[in-house]
């Protein structure tokens, strides 16, 4: 029994089988052969949980890997056909007449995404700085810091198509649809990612550090230029990255107000489309599978782009909290 | 003397720039919730002449019309979510919290940070691609998976942060008392940290309840009540989003009502998810 033990090519259900084997020929008690039938069963239950267990943390690898392979797939007959010019081309026309050929090339959509969300992105800096050292700093403590950490968070919980209609009634007929209007709702919902971060990281600078600038005649305001910005400094930075991140995927609130033109943006106050609206916009009512695969394509662009940022945004998270 | 007071209007000078600063501060930080109140007093301005009985107890198709289905069809969605995200979500969370330093609990959480990173527009094209374009056909179901691939990551991520924080003398006295892995977790570990797991778990409800963008072309939305998981449904912000832009007067009444009633289910699942956080002081 022992060197079965011993014997690290026998496994430990293996082992049990034999001396539940041994112990039935062996006279023993029918107490004692329960009591190991028990134990048999539990182990065999264990091993299977353990199973379950590593079979759940393949299966996210595999979901992830099998969106990827499945935006490529789809959007394959459209990569065939279009290759790279896809990227190039300005024009955007699923109707195929005798005048127009039908053509798909992703470039306005492209550049107004990036237009919409580095605008948003530029808007909301200040004020999610602003929160982050208000309660980072100033008041990082008590019912009110909770009361307005809180409030800000609720901005983030807000479901986007509620952004969007609100937007269309009360935004639009002041400032008309377009990439700038967008980009302040964009703007405005943005701001707690950044924020809840910033405040966090803040929090973290070590009190000496202040306390030896304050012992040196700094003001407030020295302080946190000098000493804990320049601590924080990836930090919000990560902060800023994963609030972009956001932004680029952003969809009902954009599709909703953005005004859908599909030419290329002239200026930010011209009608524009973003990846994500567009999406929105045609594959509900797509039916031809040229144009199916091209709008999975700006999927595709539009995931790869959101994952690097997300990725490098994390990673930086990440360094913080271990030093 | 002039060194003397040009150093002290010098420090008057750097006082003053501080104070300004804070001023600063405190007029961005506050002028953050100006949008927030704006939004939630003009919906529930515009939304709250809408809301009668009638309003909800009726579809889009009767007389007095009304927003049944959507409500009906976004709770089937959203249980359908959730039965099919819980389970795998907390089970992998426990998978990641039992096996810190490995190189495959490395990649795979990874995985899951990427996840969450995907915009909800490509999760829905995914659930298209797989489940509406095969079938010909936009279902609920599609609608409820693409809603499960965007809960899962908030819940693992909670139930692993919750079970990170619980003591190893825990898990060692079970060990000690003789029982099997299994019954550790489930009897010991997770009944520890469920006010942990419950919160993340509806922290995941709040955030997909209000999610337009992965069910347009997946659960699609119908006019009439329908209980049928392979065919389309109808869900409160689709219907939103579709009666927003149509622009007849009558229907965008129908569209505040509507908002309304979303923006107060989610309102409400956000601040009990806050009131539990706060009640077994869980850090998520």
């Amino acid at each position: 029994m022992n060197s079965s033990i011993d014997n690290p090519l026998i496994t430990r259900s293996e082992n049990l089988e034999r001396v539940i084997n041994y112990n039935a020929k062996s006279e023993v008690s029918v107490k004692t052969k329960n009591s190991i039938k028990r134990s048999h069963r539990q182990i065999k239950t264990e091993v299977v949980f353990r199973r379950t267990l590593s079979v759940i943390g393949w299966l996210m690898i595999a979901l992830v890997i099998g969106i990827l392979l499945t935006l490529i797939w789809q959007s394959m007959p459209s990569i065939k056909k279009y290759g790279f010019s896809y990227v190039w081309t300005q024009v955007w026309n699923p109707t195929a007449s005798v005048v127009n050929p039908e053509v798909f090339g992703a470039l306005p959509f492209l550049f107004g995404t990036l237009l919409t969300s580095f605008l948003a992105l530029l808007i909301s800096i200040p004020f999610s700085l602003a929160v982050a050292i208000f309660l980072g700093e100033y008041y990082p403590e008590g019912w009110f810091s909770n009361l307005l950490m809180n409030t800000v968070e609720l901005i983030a919980s807000i479901p986007s198509v509620i952004y969007g209609f609100w937007g269309l009634a009360v935004i639009i007929p002041i400032l008309g649809k377009s990439i700038m209007t967008s980009s302040l709702i964009l703007a405005v919902m943005i701001i707690p990612y950044a924020a809840s971060l910033g405040r966090s990281m803040i929090r973290m600078v070590p009190a000496n550090l202040k306390e030896a600038a304050y012992s040196l005649g700094s003001t407030r305001y020295e302080v946190i230029r000098s000493v804990i910005i320049p601590y924080v400094k990836s930090g919000l930075f990560a902060g800023v990255l994963l609030s972009l991140g956001r932004a680029l995927g952003e969809t009902m609130a954009v599709t909703m107000v953005i005004g859908n033109n599909n030419s290329f943006p002239k200026s930010i106050f011209s009608t524009g489309n973003t990846l994500a609206s567009m999406i929105a916009l045609e594959l509900p009512e797509a039916t031809d599978d040229t144009h199916i695969s091209a709008l999975v394509e700006l999927g595709l662009i539009l995931f790869v782009v959101t994952v690097v940022i997300n990725l490098i945004g994390r990673k930086i998270i990440s360094r913080y909290s271990n030093v | 003397m002039t060194a003397k007071k040009n150093i002290s209007s010098k420090i008057k000078f750097r006082i003053g720039i501080s104070g300004f600063f804070k001023g600063l501060v405190i007029l961005f930080a506050f002028s953050c919730v100006i949008p927030l109140l704006f939004i939630l007093f003009y919906i529930i301005q515009a939304g709250a002449s809408k809301i009668k009985w009638s309003f909800l107890i009726h579809d889009e198709l009767s007389d007095s019309a009304g927003i049944l289905h959507a409500i009906l069809g976004s709770f089937e969605i959203v249980i359908f979510a959730s039965l099919i995200s819980i389970p795998i979500g907390i089970l992998c969370g426990i998978f990641f919290s039992e096996n810190k330093g490995s190189k495959f609990t490395y990649w795979s959480r990874l995985a899951v940070d990427i996840l969450q990173g995907v915009p909800s527009v490509v999760v829905g094209v995914i659930a298209y691609a797989w489940l509406v374009r095969p079938f010909h056909q936009p279902s609920a179901i599609a609608g409820s998976i693409a809603l499960a691939i965007m809960m899962l990551p908030i819940i693992i991520r909670s139930t692993e942060e919750t079970l990170n924080l619980l003591p190893d003398s825990l898990r060692e006295a079970g060990y000690a008392l003789g029982l099997p892995f299994h019954r550790v977790v489930l009897k010991v570990i997770v009944p520890c940290g469920i006010s942990g797991i419950l919160s993340g778990v509806m922290l995941s409800i709040a955030r997909v309840a209000g999610e337009t963008a992965p069910l347009l072309f997946t659960a699609y939305g119908c006019t009439f009540l329908s209980n049928d998981i392979t065919k389309p449904m109808e869900t409160l912000p689709h219907l939103i989003n579709k009666f927003a832009t149509q622009g007849d007067p009558k229907v965008l009444d129908m569209a505040w009502g509507a908002a309304l009633i979303l923006l107060f289910w989610v309102l409400l699942l956000n601040i009990f998810t806050k009131l539990i956080t706060r009640k077994w002081k869980v850090q998520l």
